[in-house]
């Protein structure tokens, strides 16, 4: 059964991104963002179990590059930010509005 | 089951451009690594040119010589088409004009990694450092743009709009001046795209779902055959659709964009309202017409919604901005949604051809006028850098007629005044909407086009009717790329405000093929 499969993934998911709305750490807003990319491999595999083809499988692997390759540039981008405020709150972060 | 292994082919030809662009940006690395400090920008500047240029030759081959291309590349990935050469050449203009901006190093902090404010960084000021690493990471940007507009899988649309963005997000925070500024806009631009591109990553998961398969041209064959799937198809559409919006910066994904623009360095600001914009416009409308078109009766009375708001909320937040960057991003919103109305109006083939030539020819005047807003953006300085606010306009036509006669001439071209190019851009797209049954969307257009003449106008009068401050900002001399920024950008708007026969006709011929699919 693949519906379960799916299933999980819709919720992990929703939990990435209730957890990048929510939360104010960059680092665990992040953390989120991986979980929802994540949730992606797990459905992209589990569709193509389904389909019975290895498109979703390999997708999964590019999906994983380029989540390293996102994790280089961000964690340099929060402890940038982080070294200049001594906190790395997206709240304290908030000289441009309006 | 066949078990003979079979090659893929890759049409080297067709891909030269992007391999060019590719290997420089790698090269540029390389460079990096080996070449002393001093030696570097001597080499990453003429490379950086070389490849921008090359690449464009290369197009200018392809489509003079060779002739474009009937079927997709690279074993379907990518698609070598009519649009796609066109925006190709777009975006290798727009990044050679943006790179004239970038190789003022008085843009960009000598020592990222310094704490603003501390010895490091003064020390890192003193020793005159630089970082050259700029150049790859442009070059890397906008091979991710002409990917990104030509890709004709989803998965290769993904991995462009990673390569596109990642250099971006970096290039965001590396300001020499208001560092705190630059790295926040890093920071936003960087969570909420890698928020964005998961959206896209799981609309494209259940399209997959829904489909068997990534390739836009097999989705739109999947939409007549499947059925019983509709849900997949519905939210992964609407996933999809949120991560491709969100890079033209619709409302309502448009709040990245005046913290983004106002805090990256101008001359990275210049790249990515132009490049990012026309890339981003290339992959949506690949996305929404090739492999979703069959579905247009479902996207449409939503991309109307978002349309509608781009338009009205660009055009009114614009007016109570106080900061010029700020003002251009709002301005830059409102655009995008005069070029959504475009996007809707699909119909017919013939109808999508002129729907698509307007696109395509506004695509090039919007992005060459907005690099030159920006250049002048540059040159206007207080103590503290780039005089952002708006105030600090007030009489710059007296201290400096020539500069801000130019900036005039750019606000009238974005507000679309006849005889800038920016009105034929309108002209071509609002013309294809009406005649494509969008006519409410047209009224909306021209209305909220009004409204956002108001405040271009509104800042003629500021810098032309108003005495100047006693402590005005000082007009920085401008450097030699600057300088040919704001001459190229100005004779372009002229020369497609008063003479734009010419390209229009490349555009309607690069728009009669419509996309290969």
């Amino acid at each position: 059964m693949t519906t379960h499969y799916l299933v999980l993934s819709a919720l992990l998911f929703s939990i990435g991104a209730v957890g990048v709305l929510v939360r104010r750490n960059a680092i665990v807003v992040f953390m989120c963002v991986e979980l929802m990319l994540n949730a992606c491999n797990l459905a992209f595999v589990t569709f193509a179990r389904q389909h019975g083809n290895l498109d979703g499988q390999i997708i999964a692997f590019f999906v994983m590059v380029v989540a390293a390759a996102e994790v280089v540039v961000g964690l340099a981008i929060i402890v940038t930010i982080f070294r200049t405020r001594r906190s790395a709150s997206v709240d304290d972060a908030n000289l441009l509005k309006y | 089951m066949n078990n003979t292994f079979q090659a893929p082919t890759i049409e080297y030809g067709q891909l030269a451009p992007l391999l060019l662009v590719f290997g420089a940006a790698v090269v540029g690395v390389l460079i990096e690594a080996f070449a002393p400090r001093y030696l570097r920008k001597s080499f990453q500047v003429p490379l950086t040119f070389v490849s921008l240029l090359g690449a464009f030759a290369l197009i200018l081959v392809q489509v003079f010589v060779s002739g474009v291309p009937t079927a997709p590349a690279a074993m379907g990935a990518v698609a070598v088409d009519g649009p796609s050469l066109f925006i190709w050449g777009v975006i290798l203009i727009l990044a050679a004009v943006s790179v004239l901006l970038i190789t003022d190093d008085d843009h960009f902090v000598p020592q990222a990694a310094a704490v603003p404010g501390s010895a490091e960084e003064d020390d890192a000021l003193a020793e005159g450092a630089a970082h050259t690493e700029v150049y790859p990471l442009v070059l890397f940007a906008v091979g991710g743009m002409l990917l990104f507009a030509a890709s004709n899988d989803l998965l290769m649309m993904f991995v462009a709009l990673e390569v596109m963005s990642l250099p971006l997000y970096l290039l965001c925070g590396l300001a020499r001046r208001r560092r705190l500024l630059s790295q926040e806009a890093s920071v936003k631009y960087f969570l909420l795209g890698a928020f964005s591109s998961g959206f896209f990553l799981y609309g494209m998961a259940l399209i997959y779902g829904f489909a068997g398969t990534v390739d836009l041209a097999g989705i739109s064959r999947a939409l007549g055959t499947v059925s019983g799937q509709d849900p997949l198809l519905l939210i992964g559409t609407a996933l999809l659709g949120v991560g491709l919006l969100f890079k033209i910066g619709a409302a309502p994904f448009q709040a990245w964009k005046p913290d983004v623009y106002q805090g990256a360095p101008t001359p990275i600001t210049a790249l990515m309202a132009s490049g990012t914009l026309v890339a981003a416009f290339g992959a949506l409308l690949r996305v929404f017409w090739v492999a979703l078109g069959n579905l247009d009766w479902d996207w449409r009375p939503v991309m109307w919604g978002v349309a509608i708001l781009t338009m009205v909320l660009g055009a009114i937040l614009a007016i109570t901005q106080t900061d010029i960057k700020r003002m251009l991003a709002y301005s830059s919103i409102a655009h995008a949604g005069f070029l959504l109305v475009g996007v809707i109006a699909t119909g017919d083939a013939r109808q999508n051809a002129d729907a698509l030539s307007g696109i395509l020819f506004y695509l090039l005047v919007y992005g060459i006028t907005t690099v030159g807003a920006f250049a002048v953006v540059t040159v206007v300085r207080d103590a503290g850098g780039e005089a952002g606010h708006l105030s600090r306009w007030a009489g710059l036509g007296k201290r400096a007629p020539a500069l801000a006669g130019v900036f005039a001439f750019f606000l009238l071209a974005f507000a679309g005044i006849p005889l800038t190019s920016g009105f034929f851009g309108k002209y071509a797209v609002f013309a294809a909407a009406a005649t494509g049954g969008a006519l409410p969307l047209v009224i909306v257009g021209v209305v909220s086009s009004a409204v956002a003449a108001f405040f271009y106008v509104r800042v003629i009068v500021l810098m032309f009717f108003s005495e100047p401050a006693a402590d005005g900002p000082t007009i920085a001399v401008p450097s030699m790329g600057t300088a040919a920024v704001v001459t190229v950008a100005a004779a372009a708007t002229v020369v497609l405000g008063v003479f734009p026969e010419p390209v229009l006709r490349l555009a309607d011929q690069a728009a009669s093929t419509l996309f290969i699919r």
